[in-house]
């Protein structure tokens, strides 16, 4: 089984969000890069695979080279090769249309992701994919079992969860349950060696456009102080949440 | 020309938040001066509809689909209806289905969208970047356009009209996708779903303490939720996870109890209107993103708090 795990490099979850150049560009200064969580649960679930069922897994990312040591990393913890699409990610729609390239030049039977990049909050990039391929997805997935060439995924709908199985080739995006947090892997010095000799091959973007754009962004607006009540008198906190919030 | 919105329906009735992505819909429609087209799913009532501006109304009644099935046919509604706008709620059914439409109608999408556009030409939306941190104006360049609407983010708008009703055919489409099964969390509202959520951290030591959260839920009807090491140690199960990795939260009130209120968890429940928080750490830093904060022990305030509510729920009946 060959898998391709997508991998989207995003600021740490603790990053302070600031913008240069009139609010036109997000400032990275100060920010630290990590594997989208995510795409980690993803990465994490294709090396359970190789390790108990033989699966080969390839990690590919659409960025430049600023980025390379998010794949090193996806290398130290396990993946098998990675490939760089030398190329800033638009958006979206340009994302999938790469990807798909990568895909069918290198005959997969399973492609994993995040459901969503923690930056931009797209959620669209492993849709787009499924479709331009013409082949099933499932989105929101928390638990996934491969038996020959047929998969089993549980996902979230709203108000539970559902189960299906699919064929061989599968887009699965992946969310927090899909792993045991437990089972996360944090590089070792071994790993890390080994990962300098993994195969990293970096390959020109295919032409294709981007559909939207970002013009400008803005920071939500100051919030009023908190309204401190005392312990003894939660009265107060009904009486505020019906007459003040009416939200009760 | 027109705008297509999906009503998806749970057990035949169309969701708070369906009307909202419904009347969203009718705004962008009022905006560009053409007719808004609603694809109904599996309603036993369609005409409701008309409340919310629905000019036609495109009824489709079939066993449940999958992603694809509903992509397809949403897909060939909007080439025969000439959409060039397409709205969906962010929900789990319209997450996974809008990119597929968006795919097949070589259209941008945009998710998290928060208002009605800003511009028609060049098509502009303010969405959520950066898990609530930040807004982006995004211009979608595309001919048709796929919106995906934030829920909480609009309200439901009233506005009558006589609908014209056409039943439609669910489309075909190759699939291997099978549903084997469906869980639903029987007689709990889900955290998507709610106008109340009661969520609870770490500060409450262990899993059977939890039961203050149930309590305080159950008197004002909330869903629960909790913070991301509860989940992880196993006190409640992930689906009860909320923040940047967990579920979003927007709903009207959220009571965030012992929780500190970590960037990460913040991240995901900042969208929620009016936000409590109890804790015995006066510096817990929940407080700054707080509207209403009590310093004090959880294991002491939220018995009374549930204790008054509970009078207060009997006096307001
Ligand atoms: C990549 C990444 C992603 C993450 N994503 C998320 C996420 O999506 N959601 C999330 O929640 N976290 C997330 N986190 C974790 C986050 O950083 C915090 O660790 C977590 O939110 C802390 O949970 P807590 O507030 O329940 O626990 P703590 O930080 O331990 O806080 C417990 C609080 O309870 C208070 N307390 C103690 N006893 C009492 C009492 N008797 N009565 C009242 N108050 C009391 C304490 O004063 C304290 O403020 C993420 C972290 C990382 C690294
Ligand atoms: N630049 C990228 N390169 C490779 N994969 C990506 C990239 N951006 C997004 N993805 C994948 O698509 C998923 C959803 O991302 P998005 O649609 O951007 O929210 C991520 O979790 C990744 O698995």
């Amino acid at each position: 089984m060959k898998i391709l795990v997508c991998i989207s490099h995003v600021p740490d979850t603790t990053s302070k969000i600031n913008f240069n150049n009139e609010l036109t560009e997000f400032d990275t200064n100060g920010v630290q890069f990590v594997i989208n969580p995510y795409d980690e649960f993803a990465l994490t679930r294709a090396i359970w695979f190789q390790e108990k069922q033989g699966a080969k897994v390839t990690v590919v990312h659409v960025g430049d080279a600023s980025t390379e040591p998010t794949l090193r990393k996806c290398l130290a913890i396990g993946a098998d090769d990675a490939i760089r699409i030398d190329a800033v990610p638009t958006d979206g729609f340009f994302v999938a249309q790469q990807l798909a390239e990568i895909y069918k030049q290198g005959e997969y039977d399973l492609i994993l992701t995040g459901k969503e990049s923690i930056d931009y909050n797209g959620a669209m990039v492993p849709g787009l994919l499924a479709s331009f391929l013409d082949i099933d997805f499932v989105n929101a997935c928390i638990s996934l079992e491969i038996d020959g060439t047929t998969a089993t995924a549980e996902t979230e709908i709203d108000g539970g969860t559902e189960t299906f199985t699919a064929n061989l080739p599968l887009v699965v995006a992946g969310q927090k349950g899909l792993v045991e947090e437990k089972d996360l892997k944090i590089p070792n010095m071994r790993g890390i060696m080994m990962a300098r000799k993994k195969p990293l091959s970096i390959v020109a973007p295919v032409e294709a456009t981007a559909v939207t754009e970002i013009e400008r962004f803005e920071k939500p607006a100051q919030k009023a102080a908190c309204k401190m009540i005392d312990a003894n008198d939660v009265d107060q906190l009904i009486e505020l949440l019906h007459n003040e919030a009416k939200v009760i | 020309m027109s705008v297509l919105v999906f009503a998806d329906t749970s057990e035949g009735i169309y969701k708070k938040s369906t009307l909202e992505t419904v009347s969203y819909a009718k705004a962008i429609s009022d905006l560009l001066g053409s007719e808004l087209v609603a694809v109904s799913m599996n309603a036993t009532d369609n005409t409701a509809l008309q409340n919310y501006g629905a000019n036609q109304i495109v009824n489709v009644q079939s066993a449940s689909l999958n992603n694809k099935q509903y992509a397809a046919t949403l897909t060939q509604i909007a080439k025969e209806k000439n959409s060039t706008v397409v709205v969906l709620g962010n929900n789990a059914i319209g997450n996974s289905v809008a990119p597929l439409i968006a795919a097949q109608l070589k259209a941008g999408y945009t998710s998290n969208v928060v208002a009605v556009p800003i511009n028609t030409a060049p098509f502009t939306v303010v969405r959520k970047n950066f898990s609530g941190k930040a807004f982006g104006q995004t211009q979608i360049l595309s001919e048709v356009k796929v919106i995906g609407l934030a829920k909480n983010s609009f309200g439901i708008v009233e506005k009558p009209t006589t609908a014209t009703v056409t039943d439609f055919q669910a489309t075909e489409t190759n699939t291997t996708l099978a549903s084997v099964s469906v869980d639903k969390n029987s007689g709990k509202i889900a955290i998507a779903d709610a106008d109340i959520v009661v969520s609870g951290g770490r500060g409450l030591k262990e899993a059977s303490n939890f039961s203050l959260i149930e309590d305080l839920a159950e008197v004002l009807g909330a869903a629960t939720a909790c913070s991301k090491p509860v989940s992880d140690m196993g006190w409640r199960p992930h689906s009860e996870h909320v923040g940047q990795t967990g579920k979003p939260v927007a709903a009207n009130l959220y009571i965030a109890v012992a929780i500190s209120g970590a960037i990460q968890h913040l991240a995901g429940v900042n969208a929620s209107k009016t936000k409590v928080v109890i804790n015995t750490d006066p510096e817990a830093p929940f407080f700054k993103a707080a509207d209403y904060g009590i310093v004090g022990d959880a294991f002491e305030v939220v018995p009374k708090l549930i204790e008054k509510l509970k009078a207060f729920k009997a006096e307001n009946a």
